[in-house]
């Protein structure tokens, strides 16, 4: 039981650290970027090529490979999403234009690292176990969940209390409010995708070092997860992902010891359902629209 | 200083075919109140969304200072020191009052840095006690006044140069609407510039220098606004009788 815990939370942590990235750009945009999942792997690869090609230390990899994936936030901004801004189909083409991002993505990651999988060299993190109580876990496991568990809470003090954060949370309720009090929307926008996707980054490099395996692909099953989360958690809402993915973490855990692997998906998606027939908008969802 | 502070020439804004200021041109001067007054529809709130970069004007300049900003930004117009509070007041319903006072001080620096924007939020708190007892209220709770108050004060934080004001008195009571306009009297006291678009034009008059009537997108009457109060025009179709000046 506690070894299980353990492992969900594990699991959960880079399941939220995705999900609050993906939901942060709902939350400002009302669009799913779903280039997001790319932006996870594009990252991981990143960070693989640092330490195994550049032969750098993890721990400079790690934030070189974060920044690297808010860089690509940005350009995915002004590329896949700017240009459409103010048209009346921006909602449904700017899923597309993300979609059209995320496969652009991927065949870049295919041309330069290969269809196989990649894995990061024997020796990037110390091989150790920890004891828990009962339950063991690697240093890695722990070093994941904290580093997942920082990231968000500096995520939710930067949303809650500086003046970027107040900016971006003007133009998630409200754009015009927010050009009314001199905010300029396209930048807060910009940083919104800054973080989104560095966030998305660092969950990538931590799922590449977590299962030490990294495909143009590897994005794909964990993007159809982080929706699930955000939906649970309610769409737009951090603290929401924040539960959900450690939620969906745990689901998943005791549904593979429980029930069996194949049971794993089924089981999620099934909380999933019956989470948004008692509650339509996820956990934490509001039900006011948002002002144009 | 020579000249007005903000001078509006040959102004037109349009959506699609459609018309809704057609060249209209006025000048503000530094200390002062000027009305905008006309009926529904006369162009007067898209002249102040003009003015403030919320939209872009198919013609015409908008200098304040010299400085020429037809078709900048918002952020850059705010930037400049044209600072609006519109008309449905644009509060931010889900962050809280004190935020919302906050985000207003951000918006222009200020010069004695935070220790100044604090104390100006404290003393427009002052000036709102009932905005006091609910600073960490989400603003979206507070009373439809509370809110124009809120509006007001988040406007005057972003140390405007010059105070667009859309319909302050919409939707209020008549208690409000004369609690309202005493603050506009009060902060012009303090020196602010204000252009005050208002359908209640007995009000805007009293506390206006200088007034215009729009009327379907054109300057229909122009002049000091005592003078204007009385002209049998404006009485006959505005105001119902005489104004006190």
């Amino acid at each position: 039981m506690g070894q299980q815990v353990l492992n969900g939370i594990f699991l959960g942590s880079i399941y939220a650290l995705f999900a609050v990235g993906y939901t942060l750009v709902f939350g400002v945009l009302d669009i799913l970027n779903l280039a997001h999942q790319a932006v996870f792997m594009l990252a991981a690869f990143i960070a693989l090529a640092l330490v195994a090609d550049a032969h750098l230390s993890l721990w400079v990899a790690l934030p070189a490979a974060v920044l690297a994936g808010g860089a690509i936030g940005i350009v995915l901004e002004r590329v896949a999403f700017r240009p459409l801004r103010g048209r009346a189909d921006s909602n449904i083409s700017g899923l597309i234009s993300s979609l059209a991002m995320a496969t652009v993505f991927e065949a870049i990651a295919l041309q330069i690292f290969g269809p196989d999988i990649s894995r990061f060299p024997p020796g990037t993190f110390p091989d150790r176990v920890v004891r828990i109580g009962a339950a063991t876990a690697s240093l890695l496991q722990l070093c994941i969940v904290g580093i997942s568990v920082v990231l968000m809470a500096v995520l939710t003090l930067l949303l809650a209390r500086s003046r970027l954060g107040r900016q971006i949370r003007a133009v998630a309720e409200s754009p015009r409010a927010a050009r009314i009090l001199g905010i300029d929307v396209d930048r807060a926008i910009a940083m919104a995708f800054f973080l989104s996707s560095a966030l998305g980054g660092a969950a990538g490099v931590l799922f590449g070092l977590a299962f030490n395996s990294i495909s143009p692909d590897v994005g794909r099953g964990v993007e159809l997860k982080g929706l699930a989360v955000i939906i649970l958690g309610g769409m737009g809402s951090v603290p929401g992902a924040v539960i959900a993915g450690f939620a969906l973490g745990l689901i998943e855990v005791f549904t593979v010891a429980h029930l069996g692997s194949s049971f794993r998906d089924a089981v999620s998606f099934a909380v999933l359902f019956f989470v948004l027939i008692a509650r339509p908008r996820g956990l934490f969802g509001r039900a006011a629209a948002r002002e144009a | 200083m020579s000249g007005p502070l903000l001078e509006v020439r040959d102004l037109r804004v349009a959506y699609g075919h459609v018309e809704a200021v057609r060249g209209i041109s006025l000048s503000v001067s530094a200390g002062e109140i000027v009305a905008l007054i006309g009926p529904n529809g006369a162009g007067k709130s898209s002249t102040l969304n003009a003015i403030a970069g919320l939209v872009r004007p198919a013609r015409g300049t908008v200098r304040l200072e010299g400085q020429e900003l037809a078709g900048v930004p918002s952020h850059a117009a705010v930037a400049a020191g044209i600072v609006l509070v519109p008309e449905g007041r644009a509060i931010l319903q889900r962050m809280t009052v004190a935020e919302n006072l906050m985000i207003g001080s951000e918006a222009r620096a200020w010069p004695g840095g935070r220790e100044e924007a604090r104390a100006a939020i404290e003393e427009q708190i002052r000036r709102f006690p009932s905005l006091q007892r609910r600073l960490d209220a989400p603003a979206g709770a507070l009373s439809g006044g509370e809110q124009q108050m809120l509006a007001i004060a988040r406007g005057v934080l972003a140390r405007p140069r010059i105070l667009l004001l859309d319909e302050p008195s919409m939707g209020l009571a008549p208690l409000l609407v004369r609690q309202i306009f005493e603050i506009v009297g009060d902060i012009h006291r303090q020196g602010a510039t204000i252009l005050l678009v208002e359908q209640n034009a007995r009000m805007a008059l009293q506390v206006a220098q200088q007034a215009y009537v729009l009327e379907r997108g054109e300057i229909a009457l122009e002049g000091r606004a005592g003078e204007l109060a009385r002209d049998p025009r404006l009485q006959a179709a505005y105001l119902g009788g005489e104004v006190e000046a």
